[in-house]
Protein backbone atom coordinates (compact mmCIF):
# COMPACT_ATOMS: atom_id res chain seq x y z
CA UNK A 1 0.00 0.00 0.00
CA UNK A 2 0.93 3.52 -0.60
CA UNK A 3 2.03 5.35 2.18
CA UNK A 4 -1.60 7.77 2.99
CA UNK A 5 0.43 10.62 4.41
CA UNK A 6 1.54 14.04 3.47
CA UNK A 7 5.45 14.21 4.55
CA UNK A 8 4.38 17.66 5.44
CA UNK A 9 2.30 17.63 7.86
CA UNK A 10 3.84 14.23 9.82
CA UNK A 11 6.43 16.08 10.42
CA UNK A 12 5.27 18.54 12.60
CA UNK A 13 5.31 17.74 16.40
CA UNK A 14 2.32 17.28 17.75
CA UNK A 15 1.62 20.05 20.67
CA UNK A 16 3.73 19.62 23.97
CA UNK A 17 0.93 20.65 26.24
CA UNK A 18 -1.15 17.52 24.36
CA UNK A 19 1.55 15.28 25.84
CA UNK A 20 1.48 16.70 29.17
CA UNK A 21 -2.10 16.50 28.77
CA UNK A 22 -2.14 12.78 28.05
CA UNK A 23 0.06 12.88 31.67
CA UNK A 24 -2.23 14.75 34.04
CA UNK A 25 -5.98 12.85 32.76
CA UNK A 26 -5.07 10.03 33.79
CA UNK A 27 -3.74 11.55 37.18
CA UNK A 28 -7.32 11.44 39.58
CA UNK A 29 -8.25 14.20 41.95
CA UNK A 30 -5.57 16.63 40.24
CA UNK A 31 -5.55 20.05 40.66
CA UNK A 32 -5.06 22.03 37.83
CA UNK A 33 -3.66 25.35 36.79
CA UNK A 34 -3.12 24.87 33.73
CA UNK A 35 -5.83 25.82 31.68
CA UNK A 36 -5.90 28.50 28.72
CA UNK A 37 -9.27 29.59 29.04
CA UNK A 38 -11.22 31.79 31.78
CA UNK A 39 -12.90 30.25 34.58
CA UNK A 40 -15.84 32.58 34.48
CA UNK A 41 -19.17 31.01 32.93
CA UNK A 42 -19.83 33.18 29.35
CA UNK A 43 -22.41 35.96 31.21
CA UNK A 44 -26.13 35.31 30.91
CA UNK A 45 -27.08 37.81 28.59
CA UNK A 46 -25.07 36.17 26.38
CA UNK A 47 -25.78 32.98 26.84
CA UNK A 48 -29.86 34.00 26.52
CA UNK A 49 -29.43 35.80 23.28
CA UNK A 50 -27.46 32.30 21.87
CA UNK A 51 -30.77 30.74 23.19
CA UNK A 52 -33.66 33.56 22.20
CA UNK A 53 -31.71 32.58 18.67
CA UNK A 54 -32.21 28.81 18.57
CA UNK A 55 -35.58 29.37 19.87
CA UNK A 56 -36.67 32.07 16.85
CA UNK A 57 -34.97 29.35 14.55
CA UNK A 58 -32.30 31.16 13.59
CA UNK A 59 -30.29 28.26 12.89
CA UNK A 60 -29.35 28.91 9.11
CA UNK A 61 -25.85 29.53 7.25
CA UNK A 62 -25.14 33.22 7.71
CA UNK A 63 -22.97 35.24 4.74
CA UNK A 64 -19.35 33.71 4.40
CA UNK A 65 -18.35 36.72 6.20
CA UNK A 66 -20.50 36.84 9.24
CA UNK A 67 -23.80 38.56 10.31
CA UNK A 68 -23.61 41.92 8.73
CA UNK A 69 -24.94 43.68 12.38
CA UNK A 70 -21.93 41.79 13.76
CA UNK A 71 -19.44 42.92 11.90
CA UNK A 72 -20.95 46.54 12.23
CA UNK A 73 -20.74 45.93 16.24
CA UNK A 74 -17.05 44.54 15.80
CA UNK A 75 -16.05 47.82 13.48
CA UNK A 76 -17.55 50.04 16.69
CA UNK A 77 -15.60 48.00 19.25
CA UNK A 78 -12.40 48.09 17.52
CA UNK A 79 -13.04 51.98 16.66
CA UNK A 80 -13.69 52.37 20.40
CA UNK A 81 -10.57 50.13 22.06
CA UNK A 82 -8.32 50.31 19.55
CA UNK A 83 -8.86 53.60 17.51
CA UNK A 84 -8.24 51.80 13.71
CA UNK A 85 -11.38 52.32 11.19
CA UNK A 86 -12.63 48.71 9.67
CA UNK A 87 -15.04 49.03 6.71
CA UNK A 88 -17.88 46.33 8.43
CA UNK A 89 -18.78 44.49 4.83
CA UNK A 90 -15.22 44.85 2.88
CA UNK A 91 -12.57 44.67 5.86
CA UNK A 92 -13.67 42.56 8.83
CA UNK A 93 -14.62 38.87 8.47
CA UNK A 94 -15.84 36.61 11.50
CA UNK A 95 -13.91 33.68 12.10
CA UNK A 96 -14.11 30.04 14.05
CA UNK A 97 -12.00 31.43 16.70
CA UNK A 98 -8.68 33.60 16.48
CA UNK A 99 -7.09 30.28 15.55
CA UNK A 100 -8.93 29.94 11.91
CA UNK A 101 -8.08 33.45 11.47
CA UNK A 102 -4.14 32.69 11.97
CA UNK A 103 -4.35 30.00 9.64
CA UNK A 104 -6.19 32.15 6.88
CA UNK A 105 -4.04 34.72 7.59
CA UNK A 106 -0.91 33.20 7.01
CA UNK A 107 -2.44 31.09 4.02
CA UNK A 108 -3.64 34.11 2.21
CA UNK A 109 -0.39 35.58 2.18
CA UNK A 110 2.43 32.82 1.96
CA UNK A 111 4.34 31.65 -0.85
CA UNK A 112 6.78 29.13 -0.51
CA UNK A 113 10.00 29.71 1.18
CA UNK A 114 8.18 33.07 2.89
CA UNK A 115 10.04 33.86 6.13
CA UNK A 116 7.50 34.36 8.81
CA UNK A 117 8.90 35.64 12.11
CA UNK A 118 7.51 34.63 15.44
CA UNK A 119 8.61 35.54 18.78
CA UNK A 120 8.63 32.62 21.33
CA UNK A 121 7.20 31.52 23.60
CA UNK A 122 4.13 31.89 22.17
CA UNK A 123 0.75 29.86 21.75
CA UNK A 124 1.64 26.70 19.85
CA UNK A 125 -0.21 26.83 16.96
CA UNK A 126 1.91 29.52 15.27
CA UNK A 127 4.73 27.40 14.07
CA UNK A 128 3.05 24.48 12.43
CA UNK A 129 0.36 26.88 10.66
CA UNK A 130 3.11 28.49 8.95
CA UNK A 131 4.76 25.06 7.70
CA UNK A 132 1.20 24.46 6.65
CA UNK A 133 0.61 27.35 4.56
CA UNK A 134 4.63 26.40 3.13
CA UNK A 135 6.39 28.95 4.60
CA UNK A 136 9.19 28.87 6.62
CA UNK A 137 9.13 29.54 10.69
CA UNK A 138 11.94 31.69 11.99
CA UNK A 139 11.62 32.22 15.81
CA UNK A 140 12.91 34.98 17.30
CA UNK A 141 13.71 34.29 21.29
CA UNK A 142 11.79 36.69 24.05
CA UNK A 143 14.11 37.47 27.06
CA UNK A 144 13.14 37.28 30.56
CA UNK A 145 16.22 40.37 30.89
CA UNK A 146 13.46 42.50 28.24
CA UNK A 147 10.18 41.60 30.29
CA UNK A 148 9.80 38.76 27.51
CA UNK A 149 8.78 41.63 25.10
CA UNK A 150 10.09 42.14 21.36
CA UNK A 151 13.00 44.43 20.95
CA UNK A 152 14.07 45.92 17.54
CA UNK A 153 17.36 44.81 17.86
CA UNK A 154 16.16 41.46 18.01
CA UNK A 155 14.18 41.72 14.98
CA UNK A 156 16.71 42.80 12.91
CA UNK A 157 18.50 40.41 13.59
CA UNK A 158 16.35 37.91 11.71
CA UNK A 159 15.38 39.29 8.88
CA UNK A 160 16.33 38.51 5.67
CA UNK A 161 15.15 39.19 2.05
CA UNK A 162 12.94 36.40 2.51
CA UNK A 163 10.78 37.60 5.55
CA UNK A 164 7.15 38.70 4.81
CA UNK A 165 5.68 38.34 7.80
CA UNK A 166 5.89 39.38 11.68
CA UNK A 167 3.59 37.65 13.82
CA UNK A 168 3.19 39.95 17.05
CA UNK A 169 1.32 38.13 19.94
CA UNK A 170 0.72 40.31 22.68
CA UNK A 171 -0.36 40.54 25.65
CA UNK A 172 1.18 37.00 25.13
CA UNK A 173 0.40 33.54 26.26
CA UNK A 174 2.21 32.04 28.13
CA UNK A 175 4.39 35.14 29.73
CA UNK A 176 2.08 37.13 30.63
CA UNK A 177 4.27 40.37 28.50
CA UNK A 178 2.48 43.20 27.01
CA UNK A 179 3.82 45.74 24.41
CA UNK A 180 3.25 49.64 25.43
CA UNK A 181 2.97 51.99 22.65
CA UNK A 182 6.85 52.95 23.28
CA UNK A 183 7.72 49.72 22.81
CA UNK A 184 5.66 48.90 19.58
CA UNK A 185 7.14 52.25 17.67
CA UNK A 186 10.50 50.47 17.36
CA UNK A 187 9.42 47.59 16.22
CA UNK A 188 6.77 49.54 13.82
CA UNK A 189 9.01 51.48 12.24
CA UNK A 190 11.57 48.42 11.40
CA UNK A 191 8.13 46.60 9.60
CA UNK A 192 7.90 49.69 7.95
CA UNK A 193 11.38 50.39 6.53
CA UNK A 194 11.56 46.81 6.06
CA UNK A 195 8.20 46.38 4.60
CA UNK A 196 6.69 43.74 5.75
CA UNK A 197 3.26 42.26 7.13
CA UNK A 198 2.14 41.89 10.50
CA UNK A 199 -0.45 39.23 12.27
CA UNK A 200 -1.28 40.68 15.54
CA UNK A 201 -3.03 38.57 17.52
CA UNK A 202 -4.68 40.43 20.13
CA UNK A 203 -7.31 37.85 21.39
CA UNK A 204 -6.21 38.90 24.90
CA UNK A 205 -6.32 42.71 24.31
CA UNK A 206 -9.24 43.06 26.80
CA UNK A 207 -6.90 41.47 29.59
CA UNK A 208 -4.03 44.06 30.35
CA UNK A 209 -3.83 45.62 33.62
CA UNK A 210 -1.64 48.53 32.94
CA UNK A 211 -2.66 51.28 30.84
CA UNK A 212 -4.71 50.70 28.05
CA UNK A 213 -4.07 47.76 25.56
CA UNK A 214 -2.40 49.63 22.45
CA UNK A 215 -3.04 47.89 18.90
CA UNK A 216 0.00 47.73 15.95
CA UNK A 217 -2.69 48.71 13.56
CA UNK A 218 -3.22 51.94 15.14
CA UNK A 219 0.47 53.44 13.98
CA UNK A 220 0.25 55.31 11.16
CA UNK A 221 1.12 53.52 7.54
CA UNK A 222 0.44 50.38 9.62
CA UNK A 223 -3.32 49.22 8.77
CA UNK A 224 -2.58 48.83 5.52
CA UNK A 225 0.03 46.40 6.35
CA UNK A 226 -1.36 44.22 9.38
CA UNK A 227 -4.35 41.89 10.14
CA UNK A 228 -5.54 42.35 13.32
CA UNK A 229 -7.13 39.30 15.08
CA UNK A 230 -9.19 38.93 18.28
CA UNK A 231 -12.07 37.05 18.94
CA UNK A 232 -14.54 36.79 22.13
CA UNK A 233 -13.01 33.74 23.60
CA UNK A 234 -10.91 35.40 26.62
CA UNK A 235 -12.54 38.22 26.71
CA UNK A 236 -16.22 37.23 27.30
CA UNK A 237 -15.51 34.36 28.37
CA UNK A 238 -16.63 32.14 25.41
CA UNK A 239 -13.99 29.92 24.30
CA UNK A 240 -16.43 26.56 23.41
CA UNK A 241 -18.47 29.25 21.54
CA UNK A 242 -15.37 29.20 18.92
CA UNK A 243 -15.95 32.90 17.60
CA UNK A 244 -13.07 35.20 16.38
CA UNK A 245 -12.33 37.49 13.83
CA UNK A 246 -10.04 38.75 12.00
CA UNK A 247 -9.74 42.98 10.22
CA UNK A 248 -7.21 43.95 7.28
CA UNK A 249 -6.90 45.52 4.47
CA UNK A 250 -9.49 44.28 1.75
CA UNK A 251 -7.27 43.35 -0.67
CA UNK A 252 -5.78 40.73 1.86
CA UNK A 253 -9.41 40.16 3.69
CA UNK A 254 -10.82 39.09 0.15
CA UNK A 255 -8.02 36.31 -0.39
CA UNK A 256 -8.75 35.20 3.18
CA UNK A 257 -12.44 35.22 2.88
CA UNK A 258 -12.35 32.88 -0.12
CA UNK A 259 -10.59 30.05 1.48
CA UNK A 260 -12.98 30.46 4.52
CA UNK A 261 -15.50 30.40 2.11
CA UNK A 262 -14.83 26.86 0.95
CA UNK A 263 -13.37 24.87 3.73
CA UNK A 264 -15.54 26.64 6.39
CA UNK A 265 -18.52 28.64 4.66
CA UNK A 266 -19.43 30.69 7.72
CA UNK A 267 -18.75 30.61 11.79
CA UNK A 268 -21.75 29.38 13.92
CA UNK A 269 -24.79 31.66 13.70
CA UNK A 270 -25.94 30.92 17.43
CA UNK A 271 -22.33 32.06 18.25
CA UNK A 272 -22.24 34.99 15.60
CA UNK A 273 -25.89 36.22 17.70
CA UNK A 274 -24.58 35.78 21.42
CA UNK A 275 -21.68 37.97 19.98
CA UNK A 276 -23.73 40.71 19.17
CA UNK A 277 -25.19 40.79 22.24
CA UNK A 278 -21.61 40.93 23.93
CA UNK A 279 -20.19 43.52 22.04
CA UNK A 280 -23.46 46.03 22.84
CA UNK A 281 -23.66 45.09 26.00
CA UNK A 282 -20.79 43.56 27.48
CA UNK A 283 -18.35 46.08 29.09
CA UNK A 284 -18.99 45.93 32.01
CA UNK A 285 -19.09 42.02 32.08
CA UNK A 286 -15.62 42.66 30.51
CA UNK A 287 -14.36 45.06 33.28
CA UNK A 288 -15.64 42.78 36.44
CA UNK A 289 -13.57 39.98 34.53
CA UNK A 290 -10.85 42.09 34.56
CA UNK A 291 -10.88 43.21 38.00
CA UNK A 292 -10.83 39.80 39.58
CA UNK A 293 -8.13 38.07 37.17
CA UNK A 294 -6.24 41.40 38.06
CA UNK A 295 -6.85 40.45 42.00
CA UNK A 296 -5.81 36.95 41.20
CA UNK A 297 -2.78 37.99 39.57
CA UNK A 298 -1.46 40.48 42.21
CA UNK A 299 -2.31 37.21 44.79
CA UNK A 300 -0.09 34.35 42.98
CA UNK A 301 2.77 36.47 42.12
CA UNK A 302 2.83 37.73 45.78
CA UNK A 303 2.45 34.52 46.99
CA UNK A 304 5.12 32.84 44.29
CA UNK A 305 7.86 35.43 45.27
CA UNK A 306 7.20 34.60 48.94
CA UNK A 307 8.10 30.73 48.21
CA UNK A 308 10.53 31.41 46.31
CA UNK A 309 10.64 32.02 42.85
CA UNK A 310 11.88 34.70 40.73
CA UNK A 311 8.88 35.99 38.85
CA UNK A 312 9.13 38.27 35.93
CA UNK A 313 5.09 41.08 36.79
CA UNK A 314 3.37 39.99 33.66
CA UNK A 315 0.56 42.63 32.46
CA UNK A 316 -1.39 40.93 30.46
CA UNK A 317 -3.26 37.84 30.26
CA UNK A 318 -4.25 35.43 32.72
CA UNK A 319 -0.70 33.51 33.01
CA UNK A 320 2.32 33.85 35.01
CA UNK A 321 5.73 32.34 33.68
CA UNK A 322 8.26 31.70 36.93
CA UNK A 323 11.95 31.15 36.20
CA UNK A 324 12.25 27.85 37.78
CA UNK A 325 16.20 27.52 37.05
CA UNK A 326 17.28 27.45 40.56
CA UNK A 327 16.16 23.82 41.23
CA UNK A 328 18.00 22.39 38.66
CA UNK A 329 15.66 20.39 36.71
CA UNK A 330 14.17 20.87 33.19
CA UNK A 331 10.94 22.45 33.02
CA UNK A 332 9.55 18.84 31.89
CA UNK A 333 11.11 17.50 35.07
CA UNK A 334 9.45 19.94 37.24
CA UNK A 335 6.05 20.06 35.77
CA UNK A 336 5.63 15.70 35.67
CA UNK A 337 7.09 15.98 39.55
CA UNK A 338 4.76 18.32 40.95
CA UNK A 339 2.33 16.62 39.28
CA UNK A 340 3.37 13.51 40.50
CA UNK A 341 4.43 14.85 43.84
CA UNK A 342 2.04 17.38 44.81
CA UNK A 343 -1.04 16.51 42.42
CA UNK A 344 -0.72 19.98 40.84
CA UNK A 345 -0.84 20.53 36.81
CA UNK A 346 0.73 23.39 35.19
CA UNK A 347 2.29 23.57 32.09
CA UNK A 348 6.12 23.44 30.89
CA UNK A 349 7.50 26.66 29.26
CA UNK A 350 8.93 24.56 26.83
CA UNK A 351 5.98 23.80 25.48
CA UNK A 352 5.73 26.76 23.98
CA UNK A 353 8.93 26.81 22.04
CA UNK A 354 12.33 26.06 23.16
CA UNK A 355 13.68 29.24 24.94
CA UNK A 356 10.42 28.69 27.40
CA UNK A 357 12.73 25.98 28.89
CA UNK A 358 13.00 27.07 32.89
CA UNK A 359 10.06 28.27 33.27
CA UNK A 360 6.12 27.41 34.09
CA UNK A 361 3.26 28.44 32.35
CA UNK A 362 0.94 28.79 35.55
CA UNK A 363 -3.05 30.09 35.32
CA UNK A 364 -5.00 32.55 37.36
CA UNK A 365 -8.12 31.56 35.40
CA UNK A 366 -8.89 29.72 38.71
CA UNK A 367 -10.33 31.53 42.01
CA UNK A 368 -8.25 32.80 45.15
CA UNK A 369 -9.73 29.86 47.20
CA UNK A 370 -8.13 27.05 44.47
CA UNK A 371 -5.10 29.20 43.80
CA UNK A 372 -4.23 29.23 47.39
CA UNK A 373 -5.13 24.89 47.96
CA UNK A 374 -2.87 24.63 44.75
CA UNK A 375 0.13 27.32 46.12
CA UNK A 376 0.37 25.51 49.32
CA UNK A 377 1.33 22.20 47.72
CA UNK A 378 3.66 24.27 45.33
CA UNK A 379 5.49 25.62 48.54
CA UNK A 380 5.87 21.94 49.90
CA UNK A 381 7.39 20.94 46.70
CA UNK A 382 9.26 23.73 46.72
CA UNK A 383 10.75 22.97 50.18
CA UNK A 384 11.70 19.31 49.69
CA UNK A 385 13.15 20.16 46.33
CA UNK A 386 14.91 23.04 47.37
CA UNK A 387 18.94 23.34 46.33
CA UNK A 388 20.69 23.22 50.19
CA UNK B 1 -9.34 51.53 46.92
CA UNK B 2 -12.29 51.45 49.42
CA UNK B 3 -14.69 50.46 46.57
CA UNK B 4 -12.50 47.59 45.53
CA UNK B 5 -11.86 46.21 49.48
CA UNK B 6 -15.85 46.59 49.28
CA UNK B 7 -16.45 44.76 46.58
CA UNK B 8 -14.17 41.90 47.68
CA UNK B 9 -15.83 41.26 51.26
CA UNK B 10 -19.06 41.98 49.75
CA UNK B 11 -18.54 38.75 48.36
CA UNK B 12 -16.26 37.28 51.20
CA UNK B 13 -16.24 38.88 54.44
CA UNK B 14 -13.71 36.10 55.67
CA UNK B 15 -11.20 36.86 53.79
CA UNK B 16 -8.13 37.90 55.48
CA UNK B 17 -6.29 40.79 55.44
CA UNK B 18 -3.16 39.24 53.89
CA UNK B 19 -4.41 37.76 51.03
CA UNK B 20 -6.74 41.11 50.54
CA UNK B 21 -3.53 42.74 50.69
CA UNK B 22 -1.94 40.67 48.30
CA UNK B 23 -4.87 40.76 45.85
CA UNK B 24 -5.23 44.96 45.39
CA UNK B 25 -1.54 45.39 45.80
CA UNK B 26 -1.18 46.98 48.76
CA UNK B 27 -0.01 46.40 52.48
CA UNK B 28 -2.20 44.85 55.45
CA UNK B 29 -1.69 48.32 57.65
CA UNK B 30 -3.84 49.94 54.58
CA UNK B 31 -5.89 47.13 54.42
CA UNK B 32 -7.15 47.44 58.57
CA UNK B 33 -6.95 51.36 58.54
CA UNK B 34 -9.47 51.62 55.44
CA UNK B 35 -12.09 48.86 56.96
CA UNK B 36 -11.58 50.43 60.67
CA UNK B 37 -12.61 53.60 59.40
CA UNK B 38 -15.52 52.39 57.19
CA UNK B 39 -16.74 50.66 60.58
CA UNK B 40 -16.86 53.97 61.92
CA UNK B 41 -18.26 56.08 59.24
CA UNK B 42 -21.19 52.94 59.29
CA UNK B 43 -20.10 52.08 55.68
CA UNK B 44 -19.43 49.09 56.70
CA UNK B 45 -22.72 47.99 59.58
CA UNK B 46 -21.64 44.29 59.99
CA UNK B 47 -20.65 40.56 58.69
CA UNK B 48 -23.28 38.25 58.52
CA UNK B 49 -22.98 35.05 56.95
CA UNK B 50 -25.16 33.80 53.89
CA UNK B 51 -26.96 30.77 55.22
CA UNK B 52 -29.57 28.72 53.52
CA UNK B 53 -31.77 27.58 56.21
CA UNK B 54 -33.30 25.20 54.17
CA UNK B 55 -30.28 23.04 54.07
CA UNK B 56 -30.14 23.15 57.67
CA UNK B 57 -31.69 21.56 60.79
CA UNK B 58 -33.70 24.74 61.22
CA UNK B 59 -37.18 25.56 60.65
CA UNK B 60 -37.16 29.33 59.51
CA UNK B 61 -40.53 30.93 58.03
CA UNK B 62 -40.13 34.36 55.97
CA UNK B 63 -42.67 36.55 54.75
CA UNK B 64 -42.42 39.77 53.02
CA UNK B 65 -45.01 42.06 53.98
CA UNK B 66 -46.20 44.81 51.89
CA UNK B 67 -47.23 47.65 54.22
CA UNK B 68 -49.30 50.79 53.32
CA UNK B 69 -48.94 53.22 55.82
CA UNK B 70 -50.57 57.38 56.84
CA UNK B 71 -46.85 59.29 56.87
CA UNK B 72 -46.91 61.47 59.69
CA UNK B 73 -46.13 65.52 59.48
CA UNK B 74 -42.79 66.66 60.08
CA UNK B 75 -41.58 63.22 60.41
CA UNK B 76 -42.71 61.50 56.68
CA UNK B 77 -42.11 57.60 56.88
CA UNK B 78 -39.36 57.66 59.25
CA UNK B 79 -40.91 57.56 62.99
CA UNK B 80 -43.66 54.61 61.55
CA UNK B 81 -40.41 52.63 60.03
CA UNK B 82 -38.90 52.76 63.68
CA UNK B 83 -41.64 51.57 65.22
CA UNK B 84 -41.87 48.42 62.91
CA UNK B 85 -37.95 47.66 62.72
CA UNK B 86 -37.38 47.64 66.07
CA UNK B 87 -40.12 44.38 66.65
CA UNK B 88 -36.88 41.53 66.76
CA UNK B 89 -39.06 39.80 63.97
CA UNK B 90 -38.50 42.08 61.46
CA UNK B 91 -35.91 41.36 59.39
CA UNK B 92 -35.42 44.13 57.23
CA UNK B 93 -37.83 47.60 56.46
CA UNK B 94 -37.29 49.22 53.12
CA UNK B 95 -39.46 52.36 51.88
CA UNK B 96 -40.48 51.57 48.61
CA UNK B 97 -41.75 53.45 45.58
CA UNK B 98 -44.81 52.15 43.97
CA UNK B 99 -48.78 51.21 45.53
CA UNK B 100 -47.29 50.01 49.13
CA UNK B 101 -45.01 52.28 51.07
CA UNK B 102 -42.63 49.89 53.26
CA UNK B 103 -41.74 46.38 52.93
CA UNK B 104 -41.30 44.80 55.49
CA UNK B 105 -39.55 40.99 56.11
CA UNK B 106 -40.37 38.90 58.62
CA UNK B 107 -38.62 35.49 59.87
CA UNK B 108 -40.13 33.07 61.95
CA UNK B 109 -40.25 29.67 63.27
CA UNK B 110 -43.79 29.17 62.05
CA UNK B 111 -46.10 30.18 59.84
CA UNK B 112 -48.38 31.01 62.73
CA UNK B 113 -45.78 32.71 64.39
CA UNK B 114 -45.59 34.96 61.44
CA UNK B 115 -49.44 35.60 61.22
CA UNK B 116 -49.52 36.05 64.50
CA UNK B 117 -46.65 39.20 64.62
CA UNK B 118 -49.09 40.78 61.60
CA UNK B 119 -51.94 40.29 62.97
CA UNK B 120 -51.41 41.23 66.78
CA UNK B 121 -48.37 43.38 66.30
CA UNK B 122 -48.39 45.30 62.78
CA UNK B 123 -51.97 45.57 61.53
CA UNK B 124 -53.22 47.68 64.69
CA UNK B 125 -50.11 50.33 64.66
CA UNK B 126 -51.89 53.47 64.18
CA UNK B 127 -50.10 54.60 60.97
CA UNK B 128 -50.39 51.49 59.32
CA UNK B 129 -53.51 51.46 56.53
CA UNK B 130 -53.16 47.72 54.86
CA UNK B 131 -51.04 45.23 55.18
CA UNK B 132 -50.72 42.32 52.47
CA UNK B 133 -48.66 39.18 53.63
CA UNK B 134 -46.29 37.17 51.04
CA UNK B 135 -45.03 34.04 52.23
CA UNK B 136 -41.56 33.36 51.01
CA UNK B 137 -42.12 29.56 49.39
CA UNK B 138 -38.11 28.94 48.06
CA UNK B 139 -35.19 30.97 48.20
CA UNK B 140 -33.35 30.98 44.56
CA UNK B 141 -30.92 33.35 44.95
CA UNK B 142 -29.69 35.88 47.87
CA UNK B 143 -26.95 38.70 47.61
CA UNK B 144 -26.02 37.03 43.93
CA UNK B 145 -25.49 34.29 45.07
CA UNK B 146 -27.62 30.84 43.82
CA UNK B 147 -28.59 28.94 46.39
CA UNK B 148 -30.13 26.14 44.88
CA UNK B 149 -27.41 25.56 42.49
CA UNK B 150 -25.12 22.56 42.10
CA UNK B 151 -23.51 22.94 39.06
CA UNK B 152 -20.27 24.52 40.38
CA UNK B 153 -17.78 22.04 38.94
CA UNK B 154 -15.13 22.79 36.89
CA UNK B 155 -15.82 21.29 33.19
CA UNK B 156 -12.68 22.58 31.85
CA UNK B 157 -10.14 20.63 30.68
CA UNK B 158 -6.91 19.96 32.85
CA UNK B 159 -4.75 21.48 30.38
CA UNK B 160 -5.29 23.31 27.26
CA UNK B 161 -3.22 25.99 25.53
Amino acid sequence: MRNPLSEKVVTIQPSGIRKFFDIVSEMKDAISLGVGEPDFDTPWHIREEGIYSLEKGRTFYTSNSGLSELKQEVSEYINRRCHVSYRPNKEIMITIGGSEAIDLALRAMLDPGDEVLIPMPSYVSYLPCVTLADGVPVVVELKEENDFKLRKEQLIERITDKTKVLIMPFPNNPTGAIMTKEDLQEIVDVVIEKDLYVISDEIYSELTYKGEHVSIASFPGMKERTILINGFSKAYAMTGWRLGYACAPELILSQMLKIHQFAIMCAPTTSQYAAVEALRNGDDDVAHMREAYNQRRRFLISELRRIGFQVFEPFGAFYVFPCIKQFGMTSDEFATKLLEEEKVAVVPGSAFGECGEGYLRISYAYSIENLKVALERIERFVNHHKKA
Amino acid sequence: MRNEILKVIDKNSRISSVDLAAMLGTTVDVIENEIKAMEKEKIICGYPTLINWDNSQCERVTALIEVKVTPQRGLGFDKIAERIYKFDEVESVYLISGEFDLCVMIEGKTMREVANFVSSKLSPLESVLSTSTNFILKKYKEHGMPLADDSSDDERMLITP
